[in-house]
């Protein structure tokens, strides 16, 4: 039951800096965290995320108000400044969309770190039968791996993650996805560009596979 | 292909669980944070907590409900007493993905919707309780644990909470809770049909079928079980119970 991976090295060094901007929810990402074996500690100023030994941000919400959050605080830049130095940075729901370009939600830019676009979920061209997929995007679903990665160690193809969302990402380059899932049609639910990770659904919640994913980041 | 969640419902009252049979009788089952410890074992979908002792003051179990969270790896949807922008933050605050509400959707709409833009619509859900008239026999709504009509016909009021932007809808039938009886089908359908966000069907969960019934018949999105969650079967003792994902998977679909 538990994950034979233990978080040894990488981001487990330092403290993460689990990012709050207001909307998030930081306590179960810490939670998540500290049993995958790391330590984790919350960052609302641009100086406590570059500390982190990795950075997580997490994030629930409207696009344009986290936006306008992470521009106030000089959060979102001290994001961007810690990738680019190497530190792993793990965006998990919108924190994931965060890390694209834009989005169809809101008018303002993302911090641009992977290139990208979010998408609301366009479920018109979905045949419906008497089971009508529904937006948002909510409960548990599988996942496929886009390409072999650590991240992924000891997931397999009955592993399930716990989603809620109505905006995807979209526009991904091949090299960056990595795991998808099918909500009408396929969608890249995971993105990975070197120290830079997302992914859609929530690991927080879901049980010992997002545990396992959360070790393998802390791992990596 | 997204799995139907079926997830257990507990009613808090003060520090303790209880169960109720059509919202009376509450009969103590244990303790919150065990039971919630238990669950997340079981490795449930989702849990669905309602504090059925608030009467608006949420922050009164901030401190339970932080506990309760620090030992579940899955999704939480607390009801209870919100009705303010701030009530929802606080519940937020305790590591909670979605709060329910219920009475504040008619008598604070404006906070709710307020809640929707500044939190998105997946984390606002509206539970419906609703039973038959006792004489005309048509669906109406109640708040107060029963105790106070909505008016306006189910359809009405259906499209008054969604206009609020809640991101799910919880329909339970009042007078089928605590039953073991089985999902009220028709009322279920009628409001699956109604909107579009996903609806989670409530009140009566007694079989392995009647999870499956609402789930094919009546276009619930997600089940919410109570009894069959808490006890070993009708009129018998208290059991923390839960069907496995060999079981439910062999009914859903």
């Amino acid at each position: 039951m538990s994950p034979s991976v233990q978080a040894t090295s990488g981001a487990t060094q330092r403290p993460v800096a689990v990012v709050d901007i207001g909307t998030g929810n930081v306590g179960s990402v810490i939670n998540m965290v500290r049993r995958a074996g790391g330590e984790a500690v919350v960052a609302t100023t641009p100086d406590e995320v570059e500390r982190g030994g990795g950075v997580v941000l997490p994030g629930v919400g409207h696009w344009d108000s986290a936006v306008a959050m992470l521009r106030q605080t000089g959060v979102g830049e001290a994001i961007v400044t810690t990738a680019q130095r190497g530190t792993p940075v793990l965006g998990i729901c919108l924190g994931m969309q965060l890390l694209l370009e834009s989005s169809e939600e809101g008018r303002l830019d993302g911090l641009g770190l992977v290139p990208g676009r979010n998408v609301r979920f366009d479920l018109s061209q979905v045949p419906t039968g008497r089971h009508r997929l529904k937006v948002p995007h909510m409960g548990w679903n599988l996942v496929q791996p886009s390409r072999h990665d650590p991240l992924l160690a000891e997931l397999d193809e009955q592993s399930r993650f716990y989603f809620v969302h109505s905006f995807h990402a979209d526009g991904i380059d091949p090299g960056d996805a990595l795991l998808r899932a099918w909500h009408g049609y396929e969608f890249v639910c995971g993105i990975r560009q070197g120290n830079v990770t997302g992914v859609q659904f929530h690991p927080e919640k879901s049980h010992r596979f997002g545990l396992q994913l959360m070790t393998n980041w802390l791992a990596a | 292909m997204l799995r139907t969640r079926v997830m257990p419902c507990l009613l808090l009252e003060g520090q303790g669980l209880v169960k109720t049979v059509r919202f009376a009788k509450p009969r103590y089952i244990g303790d919150a944070i065990n039971s919630a410890r238990i669950f997340n074992q079981m490795e449930v979908d989702e849990l669905i907590l309602l504090d059925i002792g608030a009467t608006g003051s949420p922050d009164l179990q901030h401190e339970l409900l932080t506990h309760i969270v620090s030992e579940c790896f899955m999704p939480i949807c607390y009801g209870g007493g919100v009705r303010t922008v701030a009530d929802f933050r606080r519940v937020f605050r305790a590591g909670v993905e979605k709060v329910s509400v219920s009475r504040a959707a008619f008598e604070a709409p404006e906070e709710v919707a307020r809640a929707v833009s500044m939190f998105g619509s997946q984390s606002v859900v509206a539970t419906l309780d609703v039973r038959r008239g006792r004489f005309r026999r048509e669906y109406a709504v109640h708040i107060d644990r029963g105790r106070r009509r909505i008016p306006g016909t189910l359809a009405e009021v259906v499209d008054r909470v969604a206009a609020l932007g809640v991101g799910e809808i919880i329909v339970n039938n009042i007078d089928r809770e605590g039953t073991w009886s089985g999902f009220d089908l028709d009322l279920v359908s009628a409001v699956s049909a109604r909107v579009d966000v996903p609806v989670v069907a409530m009140g009566g969960a007694g079989t392995l079928n009647d999870i499956a019934m609402v789930v094919r018949e009546a276009g619930a999105s997600a089940v919410a079980i109570g009894s069959m969650a808490v006890m070993q079967a009708k009129e018998m003792g208290v059991l923390i119970n839960f069907p496995t994902i060999r079981e439910l998977e062999g009914v859903l679909p």
